[in-house]
């Protein structure tokens, strides 16, 4: 899995286009969107009337030119800095989703136009960005795909690498689960017909991109809830500014507009206010980066208040299949009898676990005779079904008329079929043959062990039990800790037996599983966790996923997935990886993470600003107050400036901060919530106190 | 002075060793069945509330969401408001007025009602001769009772959106608010009515007394059924006086025990509220978490003053004289510097408002923490009401640092999202705008209209100019806006201006923080119960009641510095 991340935050091309959308978005009709920027906006609005007041009448009443200048200015630039935050995430985004998205622009498309009832097919070749939804275009080796679409006919090998990463190739065919195809990538080998299934400007891409555009972004509901606290913050300190102004005048101490609204905008919270859309955007470019595409803003935010996260055993927890380890004959039975009858039944079998009881077999250690005489020429395949829970094969008899088929059953067709205990059970003892205890134990022995049992029977007699075995992927006992700390509860999803279920459950750390698991029990599990209120997670691919996906308060459906799970989940992972869930969990907390320290930050830093300020605004009149001016600054003008500045430069120095994330450690919530009061509460009560000191030292040198 | 010490640590020891079991007995009082017994000690009273509630047509079975027990709470109070004011305006010629004392002018009827309607109890009036026996009992006496079950029925209705069960319903307004009377308020009043009257403090029908002093001058002395309103007064954070100097009085304060007994009465209720949250919700922690963040609140707001009435006044000082009983101005000599100083704390902390020394005369210091104290309003609170206020900050306090862990806040299994935050945020504006804005308005109309021609011109407001006066003005607005009701004085307060400004801010201080929190708690309870999870953030810990401390400190104390760096700061800083 290749991120696909960039190493600078600030690239060349993206800080230039930062810098001009920063003036656009001064634009009164955007900015009220952001309640503490606007407010800034109006304050050096007024600020700016103020000094060309002073610089037309030569009145200075309210201060020199100069000072209201500069005042003017700082607050003029803080507002640019804020939007320069957004500016700046947005550019990256859209960066990011672009170069998703420039790998599928204006490539041809050979569109299949069926001509009246004659069905006739003819190929007409038009630019990839005329496609429609419900067109058909045709895809050869050496094309690339010009539109996310849906296999419906053919077969083929595809490139995923430029959406993925991932170099190898990767099969896609129509009907089944594997069916969907990605815009950009390129077809290796065979044939396809790919049915177009979203409108042009309608992919996922497309609406991630828009998530990244400040202007048409969605506000989640955390951010929603925080910009009212804000909005409140605001107003609590419009009181306090507008009232101050009638105190003054009772104390004969005459405040300047410009300290009056310097001290307003010190006090609104303007760091997270400004760095606010920066940092839900710079959520969406996470979760990008890390090649989820989420379908809005809100699934972000709720992976990272989940409860429970349901996985698939299979590629999730497990390495993909299943390996034959072992044969064990029923009593009776001579195991090259077995292991030749075991071999059979597979070997039309295309599954993994049907061709490791082949490559088990063929190992060598069962005699050579064992395969030479393996032919299933004329045979029936017998396909796995859900209903009969086996497979295998039906073999004319006469092509293995050694001998071979049991005595007494006077019968042209040997039937091989392996499966499940239970299923195998059930057909032994329908046809009146005895299920062999010893099997029934070594199979319960096997499940015990983690592995699954596999039963053969030739003609409705036990020949013995393959063992297949799991092997849990390394690492994953690690991750499944982390979720653990995070307060994930953690549920295996396997078609195994519940014995065999528990095994890999406690080798793997998950918390529970479901076991023998149908597709509606997936569903029915989330809404039990539901209904106690648990937000749960899950990740699918297939279309009988799709009811619980869209059931599942985040649910992700892979890429190669079908198109109805893609539709019903509420993101989309390009990379297919079953773990991706747990960084999208981290990416959701992260994001309110940082909201909630910049917050505290933003708050903590008031403490010094209004030491900074009050006493500045009152020394002259009342020296007494002296005392307030605890970090000793050098004069009124300086205070203030130094506060002004202070506040300014706090954003640019934080976007770095804003657009990597605070960084999330599972910990438990209270030790987090001490560290990163810690950092960020204590850090923001100190470091105004230092920051405003050390620029009235470098101020107190110029006036 | 170590033996004032002595006394002060006595009273809070007291206070909460007493609150404990109180906590635990009130819990089981609204816990139980509102037509059963509810199998506290106190269930003989189960018949007298069936008949309050057969008399007054209540269902006690009935469970209403929060707009209906809001309405239930909202329509009583206008009841009893225009009984208080019809009783006001005619008392002169009702009976039980052995005085003869006339009856209220309207404004004044106005005043008054709607001062005790909202538990505040300013008084523009001294009670010897401006109320009758029956006004002092059947109208003074009974809103300070049903006034402070006002605000323990709508806690109660808070603590039960707590609760993991409860979905929609917060119970019945009527029962807790009866029970609240019946069951706590009633016996308590009992309890300390009789120690007062055993202490001296009259409790007759007979009228009033003359004496004969040593300079041969025969003295009227006002009496009355006093020891029984000076209970509720105390307990039920009301704070008006039967006597015009309140608990100043020889007669309504005899002595250090019934000082003693007063104080702890003022935040005996309020304290053991805390603990009765923890029993009543099964949540312990929490509620000591609640009740640390309260303690600590108060002993930062409680050692400043302590110490700067025990070293007396700097300007005295100045003058080199020895001041071994600490800053008396204004004090009562039987009472001293300590037990003044935790007096004007307790009393302001629980939006009490009763006085057994004059604020005015306090040293600035003192002045700063009474008003910072009221400005929060939140450190034990009002009975009842101060927990709503303090479950304000709590809901911001949740909301920032359940961003800090990374989860979706949420405050006891109960998601708290963009509605709850606009009621929060709202009601924690509400304070500082009306206190500041009411101030900037007195200021403004001081100094650009000192002339205006009404009955007491603005410039003839202030006893001080200068800081003081600020204080003077500050205070006033504070003491409405929380619902206190003590006075700094030295403001001439009872003019159109003052009367029509302070009951505007006393009705808005009053309804609007009760509303707004069971709104958030009616809100909550409909949400679907959310199980603790190891991400889950525990409010119980210490670490969480340091962000709620600082919630209150940088929302309600710090926006009011300006204010008080302008008023009793620069004042402090001057006389040194």
């Amino acid at each position: 899995m290749a991120k696909q991340s960039s190493p600078s935050l600030f690239q060349r091309e993206l800080v230039g286009t930062a810098i001009r959308e920063s003036f656009v978005k001064l634009n009164p009709a955007v900015l009220i969107r952001n309640p503490v920027m606007f407010t800034v906006e109006i304050g050096t609005v007024i600020m700016l009337l103020v000094t060309i007041y002073i610089a037309l009448s030569g009145d200075t009443s309210q201060g020199s030119l100069g000072y209201n200048i500069i005042i003017t200015l700082i607050l003029f630039i803080t507002i640019l800095f804020a939007n320069f935050a957004e500016a700046i995430a947005e550019a990256r985004g859209k960066a990011q989703a672009e170069s998703l998205r420039k790998t599928r622009e204006e490539t041809p498309a050979k569109v299949i136009r069926t001509l009246g009832r004659m069905k006739l097919d003819e190929v007409e070749i038009i630019p990839s960005s005329q496609l429609q939804k419900g067109d058909v275009f045709l895809c050869e080796t050496g094309d690339i795909i010009p539109s996310d679409g849906e296999i419906i006919e053919g077969l083929a090998t595809i490139d995923e690498s430029a959406i993925t990463g991932e170099s190898a190739p990767v099969i896609r065919e129509a009907g089944g689960d594997r069916s969907s195809v990605t815009g950009g990538t390129k077809v290796l080998s065979d044939r396809i017909k790919v049915l177009v299934t979203t409108q042009p400007g309608e992919s996922f891409l497309d609406k991630m991109i828009a998530l990244v555009e400040g202007a048409s972004r969605q506000k989640t509901p955390n951010e929603i809830a925080l910009t009212i606290l804000l909005a409140g913050f605001t107003l609590i300190f419009v009181i306090v500014c507008v009232t101050l102004q009638p105190f003054a005048e009772y104390a004969n101490t005459p405040i300047t507009i410009a300290a009056l609204i310097s001290l307003f905008v010190c006090l609104i919270p303007t760091t997270i206010g400004g760095l606010l859309s920066a940092i839900g955007i710079a959520g969406m470019d996470r979760a990008l980066r890390a090649n989820v595409i989420a379908k809005s803003g809100r699934a972000v935010e709720t992976a990272g208040d989940i409860d429970t996260l349901l996985l698939d055993k299979t590629g999730t927890i497990t390495i993909g299949n299943r390996k034959a380890t072992h044969f064990y004959p029923a009593p009776g039975i001579n195991q090259t009898d077995m292991v030749r009858a075991s071999a059979l039944s597979s070997l039309a079998d295309e599954t993994p676990e049907g061709k490791s009881i082949v490559e088990l077999a063929r190992s060598g250690d069962f005699g050579t005779d064992v395969t030479r005489s393996l032919s299933i020429e004329g045979a029936t395949l017998i396909k796995f079904t859900a209903e009969t829970r086996s497979s295998g094969i039906d073999l004319p008899a006469r092509l293995n008329g050694n001998g071979r088929a049991t005595a007494g059953q006077n019968t042209d067709v040997i039937r091989i079929r392996k499966g499940a205990v239970d299923s195998i059970r059930v057909m032994v003892e329908r046809a009146g043959n005895v299920f062999p205890a010893e099997t029934d134990k070594k199979a319960k022995e096997i499940a015990a062990n983690g592995g699954t049992p596999l039963v053969v029977a030739e003609n409705d007699v036990v020949k013995g039990v393959v063992e297949l075995q799991d092997i849990i992927k390394p690492g994953i006992q690690e991750r499944f800790q982390r979720l653990r700390r995070m307060g994930v509860k953690t549920v295996m999803v396997t078609g195994d037996n519940p014995l065999t279920a528990k095994f890999i459950a406690e080798k793997a750390g998950v918390d529970d599983f479901i076991a023998e698991a149908k597709p509606e029990d997936k569903m029915n599990y989330i809404r039990h966790e539901q209904t106690g209120g648990k937000l749960v997670a899950m990740m699918g691919d297939g279309t009988n996923d799709a009811p619980a996906l869209a059931q599942a308060d985040v649910g992700v459906a892979m890429n190669s997935g079908t198109q109805a799970a893609k539709e019903a989940g509420n993101m989309v992972d390009l990379d297919n990886d079953p773990t991706k869930l747990i960084e999208v969990v981290e990416i959701g907390k992260q994001l309110l993470i940082t909201r909630g320290t910049l917050t505290t930050f933003s708050i903590a830093n008031d403490v010094a600003k209004y030491f900074a300020i009050v006493p500045a605004l009152f020394i002259s009149s009342i020296p007494a107050l002296q005392s307030l001016n605890i970090m000793r600054l050098n004069s009124p003008e300086s205070a203030i400036l130094s506060a002004v500045i202070f506040n300014a430069i706090i954003i640019p120095m934080l976007i770095p901060l804003a657009l990597r994330g605070v960084e999330y450690k599972p910990i438990g919530a209270s030790a987090l919530l001490r560290r990163n009061l810690f950092i960020y509460g204590l850090g923001g009560l100190i470091a105004p106190f230092i920051g405003i000191k050390l620029l009235d030292l470098v101020i107190g040198v110029f006036i | 002075m170590f033996t004032d010490g002595m006394g002060v640590i006595a009273m809070y020891a007291l206070t909460v060793l007493l609150a404990i079991p109180l906590g635990k007995y009130i819990a089981k009082v609204y816990q139980g069945n509102p037509s059963r017994n509810a199998g506290s000690a106190l269930d003989f009273i189960a018949p007298l509330e069936r008949l309050i509630y057969r008399l007054g047509g209540v269902d006690p079975n009935r469970q209403m969401n929060w707009k209906e027990n809001l309405v239930a709470l909202v329509t009583i109070n206008l009841l009893w408001f225009i009984y208080a004011f019809f009783m006001l305006l005619f008392q002169g010629s009702l009976p039980l007025n052995p005085d003869g004392n006339p009856s209220q002018t309207p404004d004044l009827a106005f005043n008054t009602a709607i001062s005790f309607l909202v538990n505040c109890n300013l008084q523009h009036y001294s009670g010897e001769s401006g109320l009758t026996y029956l006004t002092q009992t059947a109208v003074i006496m009974f809103l300070q009772f049903v006034t402070a079950a006002t605000g323990m029925a709508a806690m109660v209705l808070v603590f039960n959106a707590l609760r993991t069960e409860v979905a929609d319903k917060l119970g019945n307004f009527y029962v807790y608010f009866v029970k609240s009377i019946t069951r706590i308020l009633l016996p308590l009043s009992l309890v300390v009515a009789l120690i007062l009257a055993f202490n001296g403090t009259p409790a007759s029908y007979d009228g009033k007394d003359t004496i004969v002093t040593l300079q041969v001058d025969t003295v009227g002395v006002s009496r009355g059924p006093a020891a029984g309103m000076i209970a509720i007064k105390q307990l039920g954070t009301n704070g008006g006086g039967w006597f015009g100097v309140n608990s100043a009085h020889p007669l309504e304060n005899p002595n250090y025990l019934t000082n003693m007994v007063e104080d702890i009465s003022i935040i005996l209720i309020p304290i053991a509220l805390v603990f009765a949250l923890g029993h009543y919700i099964n949540r312990r922690r929490l509620a000591l978490v609640i009740y640390g963040v309260m303690t600590v609140g108060f002993m930062l707001l409680f050692f400043p003053s302590l110490f700067a009435e025990i070293s007396g006044n700097p300007a005295i000082a100045n003058l080199g004289v020895a001041q071994p009983l600490g800053s008396m101005e204004g004090k009562e000599i039987r009472l001293g510097a300590a037990a003044s100083a935790y007096w004007g704390i307790t009393t302001t902390a629980t939006s009490n408002g009763s006085v057994n020394a004059m604020h005015d005369s306090m040293t600035p210091i003192s002045g700063a923490m009474q008003m910072l104290d009221m400005m929060i309003n939140a450190f034990y609170g009002g009975v009842g009401v101060g927990f709503l206020n303090f479950f304000v900050f709590l809901i911001v306090a949740v909301f920032i640092s359940g961003l800090m862990v990374g989860r979706t806040p949420e405050f006891l299994g109960r998601k708290v999202e963009a509605r709850e935050m606009k009621i929060a945020s709202l009601i924690a504006i509400l304070h500082p705008f009306l206190i500041l804005v009411s101030t900037a308005i007195s200021s403004y109309t001081l100094v650009n209209m000192p002339d205006a021609d009404w009955a007491v011109k603005p410039g003839n407001w202030l006893n001080n100019d200068t800081f003081h006066g600020f204080s003077e003005m500050l205070y006033e607005y504070t003491s409405s806006a929380a619902n206190n009701g003590s006075g700094f004085e030295g403001l001439g307060d009872n003019n159109f201006f003052w009367n029509f400004t302070c009951g505007l801010v006393l009705i808005l201080g009053r309804y609007l923080p009760i509303v707004g929190p069971v709104a958030i708690a009616g809100l909550l309870a409909q949400k679907k119960y959310v199980p603790e999870s190891s991400g889950t953030l525990p409010t119980d810990t210490g670490t969480f009641g340091l962000v709620t401390f600082a919630v209150i400190f940088i929302i309600a104390a710090l926006s009011f510095f300006p204010a008080l760096a302008l008023g009793p700061l620069a004042e402090y800083f001057s006389l040194r």
